[in-house]
């Protein structure tokens, strides 16, 4: 911290603390009035009263002021502390400090997850001098089941379970439904999702963008298990590559039950688009093509795949269906990527977010949620989506939402929580609402009601 | 049981923030702001395995202070201050689970950190800690917070003579 950064910063305490190291070699400290004199650089201090308070001229001594809200039932907030270092002269019943260097913390302008993140090195360090001391492997831990939720990213299956669901409804619509390759299809399908958020951190560990990025938050810069010491890089490639053959073994045996090449295409280019995403040579995401890659397997891979294994073929109505879906996971990405924006760009992760202009970004972001909303109006005039599938118009207020969240928190990435928070939910809503819509249709059609049918 | 004068002893109870003050890399002071949390013997401190510089700092040379003197960082009012002069222990064994020794003296004063605990996966470098076990040597304590005036001052040997 710069020195007249410091001093401003004092002259806001109402009292500091001086503090020096005594002739016994401890430490010792009083409360002492102060005056700053930036002018000159130097803070003027009431002398503390009494032999064992003599503040010694020929050493170094620290002056420390700090500030904490109380909040009876809860414990504190606004948390700050600023501590210069420096020499004392005697000046009558005053001392004369000058500070030389200072420090300072203020979670109004660093924000204590920041400050957090910044610090992860001098814990690895500590874990490993920690090791040495005690002759035993020293780690950071979590329960297994915590492990596990963080490393694989569980919650983000919102974005398999949508595409794969309504592949599975659409399927039945058209009178065909097997509840166990049901099962096995959305078992395959998390299994490549998760594999493919486990691959994601093992190459942006390796690619240096995760390390970099000192604002992640629980929707972006990674799940932080490799930065933070919990797994190492080699097991999180291990769990990965479990995860791929797991999803691999039941997509064949998925192949094999409906002897369908369309499957075993999709299958194929499914698990590619995956391994494309961070993995070298290709590494779409570094290249903006993260969100293309991303739509294509989430939107109509994942759809027509669990449409496939229903049905043993593919249809115009399930593709249509699936773009919209595609949009807006795909958006789920573009949003994320904003508070990564940095340090994506200082690895080299040239993303879209990276690429385009703030204003850009936002524009781009409402052309793409309205598309998706037109885009179901569409299938519905063409006939292709059944017309309880408009219920999902419902959720458009949500897409103005994110569009005017983004305007006001792009810059700050905590703010950004609330507005990635809703950019999912609406996905999960427009997901849930066309799945609800097909149900309606099946019903319907079960009831005799051609035209909702 | 300890020895600081009751008056310290309330103002440890009722100390948010003190300032903990170690001799750092070059021999000079470094203070770190902690929460207090006192048994009626020794101060213990926790700092996370994420600004462990202190316990270096502590490992090589253990003499510490521990000063009170923010009177508005208290759960109630109270007119004094005080500087205690002791030497630190690191309790380390398991800093994931070692530290829940002082979890009760710690929620006692800040009740939200079984919110935090609650959600340790989102946090689980922070509650990796030390404990900081601090024997009392030497109390320094101003009745009525006046620094320009002298405190009074005890030890332990004082304390037990008397």
């Amino acid at each position: 911290m710069r020195l007249g950064d410091a001093l401003r910063k004092l002259n806001e305490y109402p009292f500091a603390s001086i503090a020096w190291v005594d002739d016994d070699g401890f430490p010792l400290g009083a409360a002492a009035d102060f005056e700053v004199d930036a002018a000159n650089g130097r803070v003027l201090l009431r002398r503390p009263a009494g032999e064992a308070l003599a503040v010694p001229a020929d050493r170094e001594v620290s002056l420390i002021a700090g500030h904490i809200r109380p909040q009876p039932g809860i414990g504190y907030d606004e948390r700050r502390y600023v501590e210069l270092w420096g020499r004392v002269l005697s000046d009558g019943d005053r001392f004369v400090f000058t500070p030389q260097r200072a420090w300072g913390w203020d979670e109004a302008e660093m924000p204590f997850f920041e400050y957090s993140e910044r610090t992860t090195p001098q814990a690895r360090r500590y874990f490993e001098e920690l090791t040495d001391e005690q002759g035993r492997p020293m780690r950071p831990r979590l329960a297994l089941g915590w492990l596990l939720l963080r490393a694989t990213r569980l919650p983000f299956l919102s974005a398999t379970f949508v595409p794969v669901l309504l592949g599975i409804a659409i399927a039945a619509r058209d009178d065909a439904f097997n509840p166990l390759t049901a099962l096995l299809t959305v078992i395959a399908a998390a299994a490549v999702h998760l594999g493919l958020n486990v691959a994601n951190d093992v190459f942006d560990d390796l690619l240096g963008a995760d390390p970099l990025n000192v604002n992640p938050t629980p929707y972006s810069g990674g799940s932080r298990v490799i930065q933070y010491g919990l797994l190492s890089r080699r097991q999180m490639a291990a769990m990965s590559a479990f995860l791929y053959v797991l999803a691999g073994a039941i997509g064949l045996g998925l192949v094999v039950y409906t002897r369908s090449l369309e499957l075993l295409t999709i299958g194929i280019v499914g698990i590619a688009l995956s391994v494309a995403y961070t993995a070298p040579p290709l590494k779409l995401v570094y290249r903006g093509l993260g969100e293309i890659d991303v739509a294509l397997g989430f939107g109509p891979v994942m759809l027509l795949g669990a449409y496939v294994v229903q049905t043993g073929h593919v249809s115009l109505a399930a593709l249509v269906a699936s773009l919209p879906v595609a949009i807006l996971v795909a958006l789920i990405l573009y949003v994320n990527e904003i508070p990564d924006r940095s340090a994506d760009a200082a690895a080299g992760k040239r993303t879209l977010v990276v690429r385009l202009s703030s204003a850009a970004v936002i524009r781009v972001y409402l052309a793409a949620a309205l598309g998706a909303f037109v885009l179901i109006v569409a299938g519905v005039a063409a006939g292709l989506l059944p017309l309880p599938t408009l219920l999902a118009l419902v959720a458009l207020p949500l897409a103005f939402r994110v569009y005017r969240g983004l305007e006001t928190f792009y810059t700050s990435p905590y703010g950004l929580m609330s507005v990635m928070a809703t950019n999912i939910r609406l996905h999960l809503v427009v997901g849930g609402l066309l799945l609800a819509g097909y149900m309606v249709a099946i019903a319907a059609a079960a009831a005799g009601l051609r035209l909702l049918g | 049981m300890g020895w600081l004068p009751a008056p310290v002893a309330e103002l440890l109870d009722a100390a948010l923030v003190a300032d903990l003050t170690v001799v750092g890399r070059d021999g000079g002071p470094v203070t770190h702001p902690l929460i207090p949390l006192y048994d009626g013997e020794r101060i213990y401190m926790t700092s996370s395995v994420l600004f462990s510089r202190k316990l270096e700092y502590i490992k090589r040379d253990p003499r510490v202070a521990v000063a009170i003197t923010d009177p508005t960082a208290l759960t109630h009012p109270l007119p004094g201050r005080a500087t205690i002069q002791g030497t630190a222990a690191i309790v380390e064994d398991d800093p994931h689970s070692t530290w829940e020794r002082v979890l009760p003296l710690w929620r006692a004063k800040e009740p939200v950190i079984d919110r935090f605990l609650g959600q340790r996966f989102a946090l689980p470098l922070f509650f990796e800690r030390a404990i900081i076990a601090i024997t009392p040597l030497r109390c320094l304590y101003w009745a009525d917070g006046d620094t320009s005036r002298a405190p009074s001052e005890s030890r332990p040997e004082a304390a037990e003579a008397a």
